[in-house]
């Protein structure tokens, strides 16, 4: 379970966050907003890429800007550019990195990669040179090299904002299939029909926090 | 302690990686050409100096021993796709081994004017920066060559192409500065990082 | 793309040889160079190293651009030692730096680079107790191969751009807007390292 409490945030003189009291429970949580609404620093106060000024994260009950390295461990991240996610020269042996924790010898760890890639739509990509997969391949690689550090609660930034509608549906597919707790921050309001909780963010604040249909109803009217 | 900058060594980790790739690209990609002048001109040796102004001295001094590693092992990333150990054994290997101390000269000197370091100390910090590169790569050209005397006259010759790529960089990190506030300082990362990631969006 | 490396693969008696001894070899190789002071006992470096070259059967390419740098790096050097200091001095140092130029560019054509990176990390095993990370090392050479490989295409974005504003000419327009994307990659990247746990072990 995720829980903000009284989480504010300012750069310099510019606050971005202002008060946000919420508990994230349900399976897949959107987070909608327009640009400079808070939400990208909302979502990065989850895992300690951000520590807010004001209140406090708990993700299971341990704060992130305490203990930044065990929630990280629990918590993945997806972020907008696929490019700066990849650090190794093929798809499998960037999935592969991360596992290099894992007591798994060399060889397990390139199968498990290639079983990862597989299940999420790369399959026969392992040996492929990762800079040069499509936009929405790049993307799900970046997704697979998460999954595969098998995180409790996987946080998305935008993900789908640099794919094409097509991409855009493929991921939105296999997000939606995922085990674990989605947390999306999201301009696309198709993505998150299904999501079983959305959140408006509006200068900082939650205005609208409610099932998909009248929380999307509340954005539309706000945005005009 | 988490809320200090140690809070994600990795912000540091990625700007020392990232801008010793950079330094190698301006080696990788044509030079560019200057008032139609048929020869381009190399704008890799800036990057020590670029790295020092806008990395600072230790991220920059880091981050240039990195590059001259990259070299040392063969990778083909000095101008003109040299590289190799052969490069260092060669009379002007002083010049690259200088740069690590170059940008430590020049990273140091910015420091005292954070967050918002003007063109004059730029100008002057490049123009230390350079000189450091001169102390180094001017004895061990005189020591490859087995005189001092002619190594120090030899290398009038780069003077002024020099000259004017201090200048240059000093220019370039100045726009830099101001385009990317507070980047040579002590805070960078995860605060700054989101901020660019709020205030830009897509 | 990514900067191959200058290494060529291949079999050879050089290429097979440990990459320890190589290094050890080329460093004693060097420091004899250096203080011979004999014209006939550099000349016979100068043909260890094609000896070198013709065992470890490199391609004529990369026999050329040696051979081509070196001249262009010796013959002037070589006029301004003999009008300097004399014709004897010029000969000796243009033997010594062929010498040892050639002999580090056939070490560097014959090693491959992971094995150098093994080689490193293994040597600097000892220094663990003094905080050193032997094993960050090789990972630290990826990731900046790596990051070439995302900048190249965006200095060639960058290059574009300057071409469709008509400002090809300007070291500044190509520099600022290079740089400022870098760093912005650098922070990318630096919280995507940060989310995968890089650093935090």
């Amino acid at each position: 379970m995720i829980e903000f409490e009284g989480v504010g945030h300012d750069y310099g003189e510019r606050m971005v966050l202002a008060d946000v009291n919420a508990r994230l429970r349900e399976h897949r949580v959107a987070l909608v907003g327009a640009n400079g609404s808070g939400k990208s620093t909302l979502v990065r106060t989850i895992n300690g890429l951000v520590c807010p000024s004001r209140g406090r994260v708990l993700v299971d009950g341990r704060d992130p800007a305490l203990d930044g390295r065990s929630v990280r461990r629990r918590v993945g991240f997806v972020f907008t550019n696929p490019d700066s996610q990849i650090v190794m020269p093929t798809a499998g042996e960037d999935v592969a990195f991360s596992l290099r924790r894992s007591d798994m010898s060399k060889k397990e760890r390139t199968r498990r990669a290639v079983e990862i890639l597989a299940a999420h739509g790369l399959d026969g990509y392992a040996d492929h040179p990762a800079h040069q997969l499509s936009g929405g391949q790049k993307q799900l690689l970046a997704l697979c090299s998460m999954l595969a550090l098998m995180p409790d609660v996987l946080v998305c930034d935008e993900p789908t904002t640099l794919l094409d509608p097509r991409n855009k549906r493929h991921y939105a597919e296999v997000l939606c299939g995922l085990e674990q707790q989605v947390v999306l921050a999201t301009h696309d309001l198709h993505l998150i029909e299904d999501f079983d909780r959305v959140l408006v963010l509006e200068a900082g604040r939650v205005v609208a926090d409610d099932a998909p249909a009248d929380a999307l109803r509340y954005y539309r009217k706000l945005l005009g | 302690m988490a809320r200090s900058r140690s809070a994600l060594p990795a912000a540091d980790l990625a700007r020392t990686v990232v801008f010793a790739a950079f330094i190698a690209v301006l080696g990788i990609f044509p030079g560019v050409y200057v008032g139609g002048s048929a020869v381009p001109i190399v704008v890799q040796n800036m990057g020590p100096l670029l790295a020092g102004s806008i990395l600072g001295a230790r991220r920059g001094a880091v981050c240039l021993l990195l590059f001259l590693v990259l070299v040392a092992l063969g990778f083909p990333v000095l101008s003109g796709g040299r590289g190799g150990l052969a490069v260092f054994a060669g009379p002007t290997g002083g010049f690259i081994l200088g740069w690590a101390a170059s940008a430590a000269v020049a990273g140091l000197l910015v420091r005292r004017a954070l967050p918002r370091p003007g063109l004059p100390t730029l100008v002057l910090a490049c123009v230390a920066g350079a000189a450091m590169d001169y102390l180094v790569g001017v004895p061990y050209w005189g020591a490859v060559i087995g005189d001092f005397g002619a190594a120090a006259k030899q290398s009038l010759v780069f003077l002024p192409g020099d000259a004017a790529k201090v200048v240059l960089a000093a220019v370039v990190a100045a726009i830099v500065h101001r385009a990317l506030p507070q980047t040579g300082g002590p805070q960078v990362g995860a605060r700054q990082a989101g901020d660019r990631a709020e205030a830009e969006g897509p | 793309m990514n900067p191959g490396a200058l290494y060529h693969p291949g079999t050879s008696l050089p290429h097979r040889l440990p990459v320890g001894g190589k290094l050890v070899g080329l460093l004693g190789f060097a420091a004899l160079v250096f203080v011979a002071r004999s014209p006939w006992w550099l000349g016979g470096g100068v043909l260890v190293v094609a000896v070198g070259y013709a065992l470890a059967r490199v391609p004529p390419a990369s026999w050329s651009r040696l051979v081509r740098s070196l001249l262009v790096l010796l013959v002037p050097l070589f006029a301004v030692q003999w009008w300097l200091i004399g014709l004897d001095s010029a000969t000796v140092v243009c033997l010594r730096l062929a010498a040892t130029l050639g002999m580090a560019n056939l070490f560097t054509l014959t090693t491959r680079i992971d094995d150098l990176v093994d080689a490193i990390e293994r040597a600097t095993r000892p220094l663990h107790r003094f905080g050193v990370r032997p094993d960050r090392f090789g990972l630290l050479v990826g990731f900046t191969v790596q990051a070439v490989a995302a900048l190249t295409g965006i200095a060639a974005d960058v290059r574009e751009a300057q071409r469709a504003r008509g400002m090809d000419r300007s070291v500044v327009a190509f520099a600022v807007p290079f740089l400022v994307r870098t760093l912005r990659h650098a922070d990318e990247l630096g919280e995507a390292l940060a989310a995968r746990g890089v650093a935090d072990d």
